[in-house]
């Protein structure tokens, strides 16, 4: 009993604003796919309706779907004693769970540019940016970078060390969320680089999506989340 | 005991244990070198002096996998990706000690057991995409005959349930990837060790899956078959759906054929290596039997207390 209570609880606090829970049968929560603050067509030109619609659709949905299998099966596993399927199951949630964790970040961090996207960070965060890399474009500049080099699936990240008090921009595999690489690290912003996040636009040409985007970044949201883990 | 249909090979590439950190047996170049690729370095139109890879086309025509395979995605995959490494990777490696090798041995050197040099990606890329457009054909799909499919049944059970494996593991490959049918002999199954005991039915047929650019030759194992399977390879055709486009690339393209030849290929390869690893060991161990595996036999294990 105890043990699908922390599994329940922690790992699905981060999580409370974007998805509504149902209670399954076995009392698991399961996860939906949140919906998107915005049309399908109002990041264009930056991202094509199409995209947008396929990635969040199709894409984010199978993680949440599967991911809920996996939970479903984990439980039924944890509450067997059944320890090598535990352990056969974490990849997928991992997987599927990290899909859906960084998914829903990334739909956050996207805002048509009539309500704001794109508009360059203020405040706070925005004098954070300065101080560590100079300016935004700065940052956007090792980012770009960073995104267009990693190699097959991932994510660019700029994240807050909570601990360290800085800011960083770190680049992750697959869909591992970017507290895999340090736990004290808050995501603000995320690019996904997977293919899916841009080929029927861009094709091959991850460099210019990446040039792109940024013209639909949410610094607003960036903020909120920054000024939050500051305070 | 397997009969094995033995083709005449020529005298394979010999590769001098001074560029490979030694690693038990001398690694035996797998593939002969391709007399076609120039090794002349190619100057540029902007006079960039580049190594000599070339960007080996499909051996069909572009749309002749239509409409299993759409032109548009041989424009861009073969056009543009597959181009885009062997250019990479010809700006990358030349002038280096990489140069004027064959792109397979580039790619073993800059695997660098597991510690990837920054040439692999490409390097990799560019072979790997060369035996995936070479795994692939009109009116491809069917199934196979000869010796390959008596392997399949004896090592996966049935051709369904190879089907099924071969099928589940392309699905399952989180991420940017690759999944392909090799053919494995002396080796263990944990990449890169060396079966010290090889036995005739260590050899068998194995699916494997692999992240990136990772491609078994790493691992010394034949690759036989592959699927690309990173989203560039079918997002224009199936968009998200990847299991579609595993069926449709086992129902319709994959050429048997090619992959019976490299069958016969990897299974005299594997013989002939056999033998010659006879010759050394007898030459090297005239008085043991089998190799030794354990610790020193004098050692008391009653002392130890």
């Amino acid at each position: 009993m105890a043990i699908r209570c922390v599994a329940s609880r922690k790992t699905l606090a981060g999580l409370k604003e974007t998805s509504s829970r149902l209670l399954g049968f076995r009392g698991v929560q399961t996860f939906t796919l949140p919906d998107l603050p915005y049309d399908y067509g109002a990041l264009e030109p930056a991202i094509s309706g199409e995209i947008m619609q396929i990635h969040h659709q199709k894409h984010h949905q199978a993680y949440v779907t599967n991911y809920n299998n996996a939970l479903e099966q984990l439980d039924q596993a944890v509450n067997k004693g059944d320890a090598s399927t535990v352990v056969k199951l974490q990849s997928a949630i991992k997987f599927n769970g990290g899909g859906h964790v960084n998914h829903s970040i990334f739909w956050k961090n996207l805002a048509p540019v009539n309500e704001g996207g794109g508009e360059p960070p203020k405040g706070s965060l925005g004098s954070a940016i300065d101080t560590h890399f100079g300016s935004p474009e700065g940052l956007v500049k090792k980012m770009s970078a960073e995104g267009a080099a990693v190699q097959g699936s991932g994510w660019v990240w700029l994240g807050l060390d909570k601990e360290l008090k800085k800011l960083v921009v770190d680049t992750t595999a697959n869909q591992d969320p970017l507290v895999t690489k340090g736990g004290s690290l808050v995501p603000l912003v995320g690019i996904d680089v997977w293919e899916h996040a841009y080929y029927l636009q861009y094709k091959n040409v991850r460099p210019e999506y990446l040039k792109n985007v940024w013209k639909v970044i949410n610094w607003k949201y960036a903020s909120e989340v920054y000024e939050k883990e500051c305070n | 005991m397997m009969s094995v249909a033995v083709t005449a090979i020529s005298s394979s590439l010999s590769y001098s244990p001074l560029l490979l950190p030694s690693q038990g047996p001398k690694r035996r170049m797998q593939w002969k070198r391709n007399d076609k690729r120039q090794f002349s370095r190619k100057v540029a139109v902007s006079g960039v002096i580049t190594a000599g890879f070339e960007l080996k086309p499909p051996p069909y025509p572009l749309d002749a996998l239509e409409p299993h395979m759409s032109r548009e995605t041989l424009d861009y995959h073969w056009g543009k990706h597959h181009r885009t490494y062997v250019e990479n990777l010809n700006k990358q490696i030349v002038g280096t000690d990489l140069d004027t090798l064959p792109l397979e041995e580039v790619v073993l050197l800059s695997y660098n057991r597991g510690n990837m040099l920054p040439a692999f990606n490409n390097a990799a890329q560019a072979w790997n995409h060369e035996f995936f457009w070479e795994s692939i054909q009109p009116g491809g799909g069917g199934k196979p005959t000869g010796e390959l499919p008596r392997l399949i049944e004896r090592d996966f059970g049935s051709f369904e349930e190879f089907l099924e494996r071969f099928k589940s593991a392309a699905a399952s490959n989180f991420g940017s990837g690759w999944t392909w049918l090799a053919y494995k002999a002396n080796r263990l199954d944990v990449a890169n060790a060396v079966n010290p005991l090889p036995k005739e039915e260590d050899k068998k047929l194995v699916i494997v899956k692999t992240p990136n650019a990772v491609n078994p030759l790493v691992w010394d194992y034949s690759p036989l078959l592959t699927i690309d399977t990173w989203e560039h390879a079918y997002y224009l055709d199936f968009e998200n759906r990847r299991a579609e486009y595993i069926n449709t690339f086992m129902e319709r393209l994959v050429s048997w054929e090619t992959v019976s030849t490299r069958l016969e290929s990897a299974m005299a390869r594997a013989v002939q290596r056999e033998q010659e690893g006879t010759e050394t060991e007898d030459e090297e161990n005239p008085d043991d039997e089998e190799p030794e595996v354990y610790l020193d036999s004098d050692i008391d294990v009653s002392e130890v207390d």
